[in-house]
């Protein structure tokens, strides 16, 4: 098998022009991966800066609900409100080590052109980042953080105008400035050598996860759940836990409106669950496509969940049924999020609300045996972001109910 | 007609060759065939076609454009073979697509409709040769040339694999950046013609929109000029179309002779 490749997944399906960079990005990081300098700054930035370790928390009040043990791990602590930060710094770090002067990334949601534009300001990168003209406008004040921290936000108008536009857009950019530019890319998604360097600086999560729980519970869980977009935090957490057969891993896919697709779109974002093999932003794995492969566009509740694709990687975990796709619709991620907020004062992101309301979509349908009596919940961002769409929806919803 | 015996028919009568691409079905079929005869009215010797993609990485804002007009028309690959197939022009055309459609049809299939209909070279920007092994190996069964890229960044073992696997012609990337129309003819396209040592016909693309600048390319060493953007930006216009792409075609190919 190809290094580059996760099974049949995985490869590098870009423009020629870029194929250097990919090689000396994937050069750089093997020599810098076990670096004893490397890893040392790493550390006093993950600690220092971002914050971590970030707790396993015991939910008491959800566990006392649903009658099993469920913990929290508090993404949603880390800088920045998300894990993405945990990336970001790895990356910038190793860029600044490559000697690039410039980092560019697309976001959905705004966590990550977040995230990126913290990295980018403390070591002192210039910044850009590109956000589908959508996602500007649902996620404004994530687009004021950035500025606010030096970052030009660039609104792509293109496509469906959100974040598999953003990609478009930002790899364009990475085509013309290849010199000096360093394009992170926000999950493990895109051309090796990118999903494995995401999922390694993301890995920490499940690396902590390890340690906590066997500190709490002397043992490991039965199951760990984690919302996927991309799917980087679902990534995080379980990686560490793959050889571990005996820990189940649900990656919870955006259900969307409903699970169907029309012509053009898809009402969902579920690729893992539903999608096709094909090749889109550099990588062959599973994507919304239609009969000629032309890519359907996805829909989401949550920007950071609304992506035609997913990781090489989970696709190839899932191919050889090491995890289990699943899904949760917009409504039941909101009814989620609304659940955790008054049960634990926690207002998770829209995206974590899906890991959320899968667990509670399984006690609904009575398969609650089938998660353990044990479960993780990564809660990979803090909802402050989601404020405004939520308290639109509830808008909109009051006056319907004038009607 | 083969690309090669294009180039073998130009090279008898010392000329170097236009390549003019299009977006296939943008504004519509129809006016896509007519587009085409323009051109070879006007002198292109070799017509790229595109087959639009929904998410076309390697291209800027005016194919990209031109893509979704296509698209929003109800271009798709069947039709694309059709039409090609219509097309009666006595030029090499070749097929510009991205991976993902290539795939999805299946790589065999596509390489079979591409000879069936008169198609006789594919480019592909989103696959490097890394990838290419099945691609490559279906267009050689059906007697069609896979056209790889070269850059400015290429260089050392990635420069010999690629020249050593591109039939038809090398498609030489003048500059980093997307395709689009460009001020000037960047230093970069001489020194990579430079540096390129291959007995296949150097074609150089992205940026360049009118003689002057097509004649300073073919003064560089090119064997070809690519052209695009500034056809689709004509095309896009919508006011004398076919009028004007033969004009513009006719000045680029009077540097070319």
């Amino acid at each position: 098998m190809k290094k580059s490749m996760y099974g049949k997944f995985g490869g590098q399906f870009v423009p020629e022009v870029l194929m250097p960079a990919l090689t000396e990005l994937e050069e750089a990081y093997e020599r810098y991966k076990d670096d004893r300098e490397f890893l040392k700054e790493l550390d006093y930035y993950m600690k220092e800066f971002a914050g971590r370790e970030t707790p396993l928390y015991f939910a008491k009040n959800l566990s006392e609900k649903y009658g099993i043990k469920i913990y929290l791990k508090r993404e949603d602590l880390v800088h920045g409100g998300a894990h993405k930060l945990n990336n970001t710094l790895g990356q910038a770090l190793l860029a600044k080590y490559m000697g690039k002067k410039r980092l560019i990334a697309e976001t959905g949601a705004g966590q990550h052109g977040t995230a990126t534009a913290m990295a980018a300001a403390n070591m002192g990168f210039e910044s850009e980042v590109y956000m589908g003209a959508k996602d500007v406008i649902r996620q404004h004040m994530n687009v004021y953080r950035m500025e606010l921290m030096g970052t030009k936000v660039n609104a792509v108008e293109s496509g469906s105008k959100t974040l598999k536009d953003a990609i478009n857009e930002a790899f364009r950019d990475w085509v013309t400035n290849v010199e000096n530019t360093h394009y992170l890319i926000g999950s493990v998604v895109g051309s090796h050598p990118y999903p494995m360097i995401v999922r390694d600086f993301q890995s920490v999560i499940g690396k902590e996860v390890k340690d906590q729980i066997m500190e709490k519970e002397g043992r490991y869980p039965d199951s760990i759940i984690a919302c996927a977009g991309g799917g980087s935090n679902a990534m995080g957490i379980f990686y560490p836990f793959i050889e571990d057969k005996e820990v189940k891993l649900f990656p919870v896919e955006a259900g969307g409106k409903e699970m169907r697709t029309t012509e053009k779109e898809a009402l969902h974002s579920a690729s893992l669950c539903v999608g096709e093999e094909g090749i889109l932003q550099g990588a062959h794995t599973l994507i919304l496509q239609d009969k000629y492969g032309q890519i359907l566009e996805s829909s989401s509740i949550s920007a950071g969940l609304d992506y035609s694709g997913v990781g090489p990687e989970l696709a190839y975990l899932a191919d050889i049924g090491r995890i289990t796709p699943c899904y949760a619709n917009d409504d039941e991620a909101l009814e989620a999020f609304y659940e955790l907020s008054r049960l634990e004062g926690i207002i998770p992101a829209l995206e974590s609300s899906h890991a959320i309301a899968y667990l509670m979509k399984m006690a609904k349908m009575g398969k609650l045996g089938e998660l353990g009596d044990l479960v993780v919940i990564n809660l990979s961002g803090r909802g402050d972001k989601d404020l405004e769409t939520v308290f639109k929806l509830k808008e909109e919803e009051s006056k319907e109910d004038c009607l | 007609m083969k690309i090669e015996d294009k180039f073998a028919e130009l090279k008898e009568r010392n000329e170097k060759a236009l390549i003019a691409y299009v977006c296939a079905g943008d504004p519509s079929s129809e006016a896509t065939k007519e587009i085409v005869n323009a051109l070879v009215k006007g002198g292109a010797d070799i017509v790229e076609l595109g087959l639009p993609f929904s998410d076309p990485v390697a291209d800027g804002p005016t194919i990209q454009a031109a893509s979704t007009r296509a698209l929003e028309a109800g271009m798709n690959p069947d039709l694309y073979f059709e039409m090609a197939a219509s097309i009666k022009e006595n030029v090499p055309l070749v097929c510009m697509t991205y991976y993902n459609l290539i795939y999805k049809r299946g790589n065999e299939k596509f390489a079979r409709d591409c000879a069936e209909a008169g198609i006789t070279g594919i480019i592909v920007p989103d696959l490097p040769a890394e990838e290419a092994d099945e691609l490559h190996a279906a267009c050689k069964q059906n007697g069609v040339d896979l056209i790889f890229l070269i850059t400015p960044v290429t260089t050392g073992k990635r420069m010999e694999k690629n020249l050593e696997k591109t039939s038809g012609f090398v498609y030489i990337v003048s500059r980093l950046g997307v395709t689009g129309e460009r001020v000037d003819v960047a230093e970069s396209t001489k020194n990579i013609l430079s540096r390129i040592d291959t007995t296949v016909p150097k074609a150089v693309g992205f940026g360049i929109s009118n003689g002057q600048q097509a004649a300073e390319v073919i003064k560089a060493g090119a064997d070809a000029v690519i052209v695009g953007s500034a056809f689709v930006n004509i095309i896009a216009s919508g006011e004398n179309v076919n009028e004007r792409v033969e004009k513009l075609a006719s000045e680029l190919k009077k540097s070319c002779r």
